[in-house]
């Protein structure tokens, strides 16, 4: 069998205020595999995500990614491996430009300078956002902080993708167009979202957490018709949205 | 304040004086003002020829007199007082247009004038050619240290960010019929002024967060850029070299 791209097993975690998150949380992902986080708020997802790369210390469980275990030792290379995209473009958008901020990461690898140029160019080619490097971060649209915050891990070159809901607060175009940037990308994603269809579309599977744990994991079509599933864990489509017709209406296109 | 303010005093051009290093332009900037300031004020010519420099380096600049005489406007409040001395200052009095005045008071006033004013025109080129981008990357180059150049960036960074945030508390307050006239009705900013320090603190620590995500281990990194050439630094030389020259000639000769 090959080492999974992502191993998490048994994960638990409690805040310094005794709020217990996860509770034995398990998750496999092999690579390539695009999957969908769901689940209520406070259900955890957003915890489990800052345990990918190391930022909230393991309390009782372990990590892995492509078989090396999250641990101290292994910090560096491992916030190299997992990228990671936080909710709020203005949180993870801190240089005074577009262009040293995504220098920041291959910088922070000690990269030379030549290196780092050619990596920041083709992360701002990649999310195509090449005429953007010289812009102030806090004058991007919401669309464009998006994009570049991608381009700011995939700089690093990760073999994990890890999103907080990237659709979040976008207008429908600038939507549409992270869901086809994000498929055009190679790497394991795991993606947190609300957004049910944008789920279906771009992850084949789905995992859903509630009360720090997996309640069901399964194709993406599956779990969202499966109705009181959906109603169980405070998950709803929106009004209107039939999942089938929109896979039929796929496969048709 | 607004969205997009921070880094409008900069005024984009492609002046020789836009294209020299940032770092040569700020410790150029730095020692003229310095010069002029210790020039002594009874040396008015040497004034003269500090202020010709400046002006003719506006004009390299192709900065208008409109701009700068608007952002002089800062100094006005202290020009304000200078103007008063003349008449609080004791010693010797002179007659100015049949008003009685301190001749000691005069000078003082007219120091604070000449050295105010051409030192504030000095900074007005410095800000208005140089984006706070390379600002910091001059202050870099010039070996301050790297907490404060990261201390600059992230208030520069983040300045937009909180007066937004702040911008939309009071809309909210406003949108619920808040209309503060009396100090007696100060509470809610008061409270919302320790919200927003909360809210503060809390981006901060998502902020180090995603730092930490991107392998960030306590020191910022050290970005490439291009360095001062030999020749931007004489030339960048000239202005405070005739400054210091005309403060020598102001203590020396005159």
């Amino acid at each position: 069998m090959t080492t999974p791209a992502l191993q998490v097993e048994d994960l638990s975690f409690s805040y310094p205020d005794g709020n217990r998150v996860l509770e034995g949380l398990s998750v496999s992902a092999a690579a390539g595999d695009r999957i969908a986080l769901l689940g209520p708020n406070g259900a955890g997802k957003t915890t489990l995500l800052l345990h990918l790369n190391g930022i909230l210390e393991l309390q009782s469980g372990s990590i892995a990614v492509d078989g090396l275990p999250v641990d101290t030792h292994n910090l560096a290379e491992i916030r190299r491996r997992v990228g990671m995209v936080f909710q709020d473009a203005d949180d993870q958008l801190f240089m005074p430009s577009v262009r040293e901020d995504v220098a920041f990461g291959p910088a922070n690898l000690g990269l030379d300078a030549d290196a780092r140029a050619e990596r920041t160019d083709a992360a701002l080619e990649a999310v195509g956002a090449s005429s953007l490097a010289d812009r102030v971060p806090h004058h991007l649209s919401g669309g464009e902080k998006r994009r570049v915050a991608l381009a700011t891990v995939l700089a690093m070159e990760p073999s994990v993708l890890v999103l907080d809901e990237p659709t979040a607060g976008l207008d429908p175009a600038g939507r549409r167009e992270l869901i086809d940037l994000l498929a055009s990308l190679p790497q394991t994603q795991l993606v947190v979202t609300h957004d049910l269809p944008f789920a279906l579309e771009l992850c084949p599977r789905s995992i859903v957490v509630d009360g720090g744990r997996v309640v069901a994991d399964g194709p993406t079509a599956e779990l969202l018709l499966d109705r009181e599933l959906l109603a169980r864990h405070r998950l709803e489509l929106p009004f209107g949205f039939d999942p089938s017709l929109a896979l039929r209406g796929r496969d048709e296109a | 304040m607004g969205a997009g303010h921070t880094g409008s005093l900069h005024v984009s051009g492609d002046s020789p004086i836009h294209r020299l290093a940032p770092e040569a332009k700020l410790a150029a900037v730095f020692v003229f003002v310095v010069a002029v300031s210790i020039t002594p004020r009874e040396a008015v010519a040497m004034f003269a020829i500090d202020a010709a420099v400046v002006v003719g380096i506006l004009a390299l600049a192709r900065l208008g007199p409109g701009l700068v005489l608007r952002r002089l406007a800062v100094i006005l409040p202290f020009l304000g007082f200078a103007v008063l001395i003349p008449f609080i200052a004791g010693g010797e009095e002179v007659d100015v247009v049949g008003v009685s005045v301190s001749r000691d008071g005069l000078w003082a006033s007219w120091n604070v004038f000449a050295k105010a004013t051409i030192g504030a025109s000095a900074s007005i080129v410095l800000a208005a050619t140089t984006s706070i981008t390379e600002l910091l990357r001059g202050l870099s180059a010039l070996k301050v240290p790297t907490v404060v150049v990261s201390i600059l960036s992230f208030m520069f960074r983040y300045l937009d960010v909180i007066v937004d945030e702040m911008r939309r508390m009071r809309t909210a307050m406003v949108a619920r019929a808040h209309d503060p006239r009396w100090l007696w009705q100060a509470k809610p900013i008061a409270s919302s002024a320790g919200a927003l320090f909360v809210r503060t603190y809390e981006r901060g620590e998502r902020v180090h967060g995603a730092m930490l995500a991107r392998g960030f281990t306590g020191t910022m990194p050290q970005l490439d850029h291009r360095r001062a050439r030999a020749g931007e630094w004489m030339l960048a030389a000239v202005p405070p070299a005739i400054a210091i020259a005309a403060a020598v000639v102001g203590i020396v000769v005159l």
